[in-house]
């Protein structure tokens, strides 16, 4: 009897001691990132399944290129450039588009999957709070999927141009044109700032939406993210017959007139634009939006909490 | 300091009341049986105590707000809710690293060891598991923790009884060491009556019965009576009576026992008998009321 009661009183010590092994919360962080990617495996398929069907297609393609690059030495500079970075801009658009739609449906089936098959139960027995798992949700479309996307954009152009440069040698025509008007640093900097600045940071608030409708919705979220848009343009013109809200959805769409529509072919060294990523980041738009997605992102939050299984 | 302490602990919701003024004190060390019929407010109750709904009143598990500070409670205490709830998708080898990830008192290699006793793959996936082997799947993740309150609700729902039975054995057996405290609600009274250290009832969202299992077998006593005792027995007050084969069965509360052996066969009840007992008069005083 004398020992149990003893050991009643000696453990509570020893948990408090155990206990101080806290877990940094960025470890913490970085497995809710982690278990993103095993429950939702289409984050690194989907890029990574249209770059190489791209590259496939690109092989094919190869057969022509000597032939197309005698003729193109015809032409004059600007077309040549055309003729030479167009494959690279489809690369780009290709990967970009694909993250967009991927962003989309991850959005939308993030917050609402685990209450949907009720495993939200058991994440939140762990000690993992809520505002945790929802920034690492949201990190997805905003950091990640950007990060990924540009580096297998990367990885796809280089595969591209090391086998032009390949096919080129071998046939005798050199690659020098090729290399002219194919600046990859560049190109790689600017996509790196359109990519992370502009589909990452300034689509951000758009993310927040679906992430929050996608915690709130109990089916059809999809229909839920897109109806109320919808009603509050219409219903502005029918009231006022302005539009300005659907005139700023576009704007946050196309994005601001300064974060420039990159696409690579369009890059000449004399119209760099100076305008790039670090001007967006000093564009109040911006910053306008991310806090709009902080709003969503906390609303996100409230949500997870006072929101019971399905 | 109490594990879990709740003073007028109540949630309503729009159209009921699923919680209805619950006090309730749970020292540290007890094994707690939380028993009720369907919708009696067990898993709102425990919802509450886990941090998982918001609530009125007083609540406190060890020492802290279950509403506001719920992912600091979830170092020391865990659960096992009512459902299957480890994700389908889940593979086991990244289940047991999520845990080790974001959990400071979890034990992997303890973790490990619990598996290696099951035929669970460490590459399969919970959606190729059977229900058993989810269930020891989140028990081995469970037992791994270094908790000091465990909650189980209905941890063995739709599991055989051969399942059941073992669950419960290595509860005991490799888990529960008197430090820890563990609630747990169930159906299959019966099957966890021995490992009780508490019994507690509820009924329309209100706690009607509670006492340790040491007192219950003290205080109560159920006599199978000889016909001729019948109306002396009667005369004692039982609080329930039945009958089964004809023969009549009277629950009494803090009689005798040598007192009541003259009357018939007497035996201490079980839980499932003292609680039909105390449901039914339940009804009879909620009728009597009524009227």
């Amino acid at each position: 009897m004398n020992t149990e009661s003893n050991a009643v009183r000696e453990t509570p010590l020893e948990s408090q001691l155990f206990t101080a092994r806290a877990i940094p919360a960025t470890r913490v962080f970085c497995w809710c990132v982690r278990r993103e990617f095993w429950e939702h495996r289409l984050i690194y398929i989907a890029p990574l399944a249209a770059a190489g069907l791209f590259l496939a297609g690109f092989l094919i393609g190869l057969i022509h290129l000597p032939g197309k690059m005698r003729s193109a030495m015809a032409l004059d500079p600007a077309q040549q450039h055309d003729v030479i970075t167009q494959p690279y801009q489809f690369a780009e658009l290709l990967l970009m588009t694909t993250m967009l739609i991927v962003a989309l449906f991850y959005c939308l089936d993030a917050m609402h999957g685990e209450r949907r098959d009720r495993s939200i139960l058991f994440w939140k027995s762990l000690p993992v709070s809520d505002l945790t798992t929802v920034l690492g949700k949201a990190s997805i479309p905003i950091l990640i999927l950007p990060l990924l996307t540009f580096a297998i954009t990367v990885v796809t152009q280089f595969i591209m141009a090391i086998l032009s440069t390949l096919v080129m040698l071998g046939s005798g025509v050199g690659s020098a044109a090729l290399w002219n008007h194919l600046p990859l640093l560049q190109m790689w900097a600017m996509l790196f700032g359109h990519i992370f600045g502009f589909h990452g940071l300034w689509y951000a608030p758009f993310y927040g939406w679906l992430l929050l409708v996608s915690g709130w919705a109990r089916r059809a979220a999809f229909l839920w993210a897109a109806l109320p848009p919808l009603v509050l343009g219409f219903g502005e013109k029918i009231a006022f017959n302005t539009s300005y809200f659907g005139r700023y959805l576009e704007y946050r769409f196309s994005g601001h007139p300064e974060t420039v529509v990159y696409i690579a072919g369009n890059l000449n060294t004399e119209q760099l634009p100076h305008l790039g990523f670090f001007h967006l980041l000093s564009s109040p738009g911006l910053w306008a939006g991310l806090a709009v997605t902080a709003v969503f992102l906390v609303a996100a939050v409230q949500l997870r909490r006072y929101r019971e299984p399905m | 300091m109490a594990c879990i302490e709740a003073r007028g602990l109540r949630k309503a919701y729009q159209t009921t009341v699923a919680v209805d003024g619950v006090d309730l004190r749970v020292e540290e060390g007890r094994i707690l049986g939380l028993i009720g019929p369907n919708g009696a407010g067990k898993t709102t109750a425990l919802n509450a105590i886990l941090g998982l709904t918001a609530y009125q009143g007083e609540l406190r598990v060890l020492g802290r707000e279950p509403w506001k500070e719920r992912d600091l409670l979830m170092r020391d205490v865990c659960f096992i809710a009512d459902v299957a709830v480890l994700p389908r998708w889940i593979k086991v080898s990244q289940a047991i690293a999520y845990v080790a990830g974001v959990h400071p008192r979890f034990d992997r290699a303890k973790a490990e060891g619990f598996l290696a006793k099951t035929s669970i793959g460490r590459g399969s996936k919970v959606r190729e598991l059977s229900k058993g082997m989810v269930a020891q799947l989140h028990l081995a993740l469970v037992m791994a923790i270094d908790a000091r309150l465990l909650v189980l609700d209905e941890p063995t729902l739709g599991l055989d009884i051969l399942y059941r039975k073992h669950f419960y054995d290595s509860l005991l057996n490799d888990y529960f060491d008197r430090s820890r405290t563990i609630v747990v609600t169930t159906h299959q009274v019966e099957e966890i009556q021995n490992v009780l250290t508490d019994v507690m009832f509820m009924n329309r969202g209100r706690i009607v019965f509670g006492c340790s299992t040491e007192e219950l077998e003290s205080r109560y006593l159920e006599v199978t009576v000889h016909p001729e005792q019948a109306v002396a027995a009667r005369a004692l007050k039982p609080m329930y009576e039945r009958e089964v084969f004809g023969r009549r069965i009277l629950l009494f509360d803090g009689l005798d026992r040598q007192q009541l052996e003259a009357l018939g066969d007497v035996r201490t009840p079980t839980i499932a008998d003292l609680f039909v007992a105390v449901m039914s008069n339940q009804i009879g005083t909620a009728q009597g009321a009524a009227r």
